[in-house]
C-alpha cells in the first residue's frame, strides 16, 4: 500500500522518501528495481545472441542504408565500396559526415550525380541520397576533459539522426563520428525501437593494429560484420573476416 | 626526340606532396641542396612542392638551364594531374596519396612524419615498402634514398578490389548471389 501511494505522487515523491521510508526504500529495491534490471539483460542477451546471425531467408526488397564518411583516406575507401554496391539493393542512400569535414560530402555528391546520369528510367522510383552532417565527438588534440561532453552532444546528435533516418544497413570504417552511430543503433535495437545491420570495414591504413573505432566495435559486439584487409589482423582478431586489400 | 621545348633535355618531374598536413620536415628536406643534388645526379629535371599547411616556404628556382627548377603551391583540388606527369614522387605516408599514386604505376618514396602522435601511418608504408611497391625513408634519410633506390626492385601494385568485402555484405543480409 505504501509503495503504491509513493508512485502515484511521482518521481519527486519516491526521491524525497528514499531517506526517510525504509520500507520504501525496500520496495523499490527489492522489486521494481531488479526486474527492470532482469528485463534490460535479457533484452541485451537476446539482441547480442542475433548480432552477427545472417539472414537465412531470401532477400528481395531495398535497405535503408547509412554510410559514414570520414576525413583522410576514410572517405576514399567508403566510395570505393560504394561504387560498387548494387544501387536498387542499397537505397536510399545516406551520407554522413563530421561537422568539420567539409570534402568528405562533397565527394559523395559527386559520386551521386554521376549515378543519376546513369540511371535508366525503367527503374522503380527509390528516394533521393541525402547528405548529413554531425557534430563531432572530439577534435583531433582535444582534451580529454571537454571530448566527454562533446561525446555526449555528439551521441544525442546521433540518436537523433538514427531517429530520423531509421538505417536498415550502416557501413563504416573508422573514423570517431561512426561510434556515437553505431552506439545509438545498437541502442535502439535494445529497446525494439528498429534492427539494423552494422557493417565495419577497418581501414587499408591498419596492418598491425585496428583503429580505436574497430576494437571497440570488436570488443563491445556492436558490429554485425567485421571486416580487416590484412591478414595480420585477421589472425589478432579472429572474429574478423579477410576481405583482402580494396584500394 | 627530346620530349621538351628547350635545352634537348628530357623533362623528367619529381612531385613531393604533403597532402593536407603539416610537414616542414619534408618539404625542408626536399628542398636542401644535398637532395636536390641527388635528384639531379639521377636524371630528374623539375621539382615540384605541394607544401600543405606547412610554414617552410621552398625557394624558387626558374631558370630552365638550372640543374634542377623548383616550384611550388600550398593545396590544389586534385593533385591527380601532378601525379600524372611526375616521373618520381615523395609524399607523406597518408593512405589516399600512396594509394592513388600506386594505382597509376609511379615511382614512390614514402617519408613518413615522425612528429605525428600515434604513428600508424608507418604501419601501411612499412608494409607495402616490405611488399616492394615503394621505398620508404625519414625524412633525415631522404638524400640518401635517392641516391641508393634500385627502380628494378619495385614490384608493381595490383590495385585491390572492394568486391569481397560487398559480396560479404549480400550475403550475409540474404541478398541472392549475383
Amino acid at each position: 500500500m505504501q509503495l503504491f501511494l509513493v508512485l502515484q505522487e511521482g518521481k519527486r515523491g519516491v526521491f524525497i522518501n528514499l531517506k526517510g521510508m525504509g520500507k520504501v526504500n525496500d520496495g523499490i529495491l527489492c522489486f521494481i528495481f531488479p526486474i527492470f534490471v532482469t528485463i534490460i539483460v535479457v533484452r541485451l542477451m537476446y539482441v547480442l545472441y542475433w548480432v552477427r546471425k545472417p539472414n537465412r531467408s531470401l532477400r528481395t526488397d531495398n535497405l535503408r542504408t547509412l554510410i559514414v564518411l570520414g576525413s583522410g583516406g576514410h572517405t576514399a575507401e567508403m566510395l570505393r565500396i560504394v561504387n560498387v554496391l548494387q544501387k536498387d539493393r542499397f537505397a536510399p542512400r545516406f551520407y554522413i559526415a563530421a561537422a568539420t569535414d567539409s570534402m568528405s560530402l562533397q565527394k559523395a555528391k559527386v559520386l551521386e550525380d554521376s549515378l543519376i546520369q546513369q540511371e535508366n528510367s525503367g527503374r522503380k522510383m527509390v528516394e533521393a541520397s541525402q547528405f548529413i552532417q554531425i557534430y563531432r565527438s572530439r577534435e583531433v588534440g582535444q582534451s580529454y576533459v571537454t571530448s566527454i561532453a562533446t561525446t555526449l552532444i555528439a551521441l544525442a546528435h546521433a540518436v537523433w539522426l538514427t531517429f530520423r533516418i531509421r538505417p536498415q544497413v550502416i557501413i563504416c570504417n573508422g573514423p570517431g563520428t561512426c561510434i556515437p552511430l553505431c552506439t545509438s543503433a545498437f541502442l535502439f535495437k535494445l529497446v525494439g525501437l528498429g534492427w539494423s545491420n552494422i557493417f565495419y570495414v577497418e581501414s587499408i591504413a591498419r596492418v598491425r593494429k585496428v583503429s580505436l573505432s574497430g576494437l571497440l566495435l570488436y570488443k563491445l559486439l556492436l558490429a554485425d560484420q567485421f571486416y580487416v584487409q590484412w591478414p595480420q589482423l585477421q589472425k589478432k582478431y579472429p572474429r574478423a573476416q579477410l576481405v583482402g586489400c580494396l584500394m | 626526340m627530346d620530349g621538351a621545348g628547350n635545352g634537348g633535355r628530357i623533362r623528367k618531374m619529381v612531385f613531393v606532396t604533403v597532402g593536407t598536413t603539416c610537414f616542414d620536415a619534408l618539404v625542408k628536406a626536399a628542398d636542401s641542396r644535398q637532395v636536390k643534388e641527388a635528384l639531379s645526379k639521377r636524371g630528374y629535371t623539375d621539382l615540384m612542392i605541394q607544401m600543405g599547411r606547412g610554414s617552410y616556404v621552398p625557394s624558387k628556382v626558374s631558370e630552365e638551364d638550372a640543374p634542377l627548377t623548383v616550384d611550388y603551391f600550398a593545396f590544389s583540388p586534385s593533385i591527380a594531374d601532378y601525379l600524372k606527369s611526375a616521373s618520381l614522387i615523395i609524399s607523406h605516408a597518408g593512405s589516399g596519396s600512396i594509394f592513388e599514386t600506386l594505382q597509376l604505376g609511379k615511382t614512390l618514396i614514402v617519408v613518413v612524419n615522425e612528429e605525428l602522435m600515434d604513428n600508424h601511418q608507418s604501419e601501411l608504408a612499412e608494409e607495402l615498402a616490405e611488399r616492394k611497391h615503394l621505398f620508404y625513408a625519414r625524412p633525415q634519410m631522404l638524400q640518401q634514398t635517392i641516391e641508393t633506390m634500385d627502380l628494378e626492385t619495385l614490384v608493381p601494385y595490383v590495385p585491390g578490389s572492394p568486391k569481397p568485402v560487398v559480396d560479404l555484405i549480400n550475403k550475409f543480409l540474404g541478398f541472392p548471389a549475383d
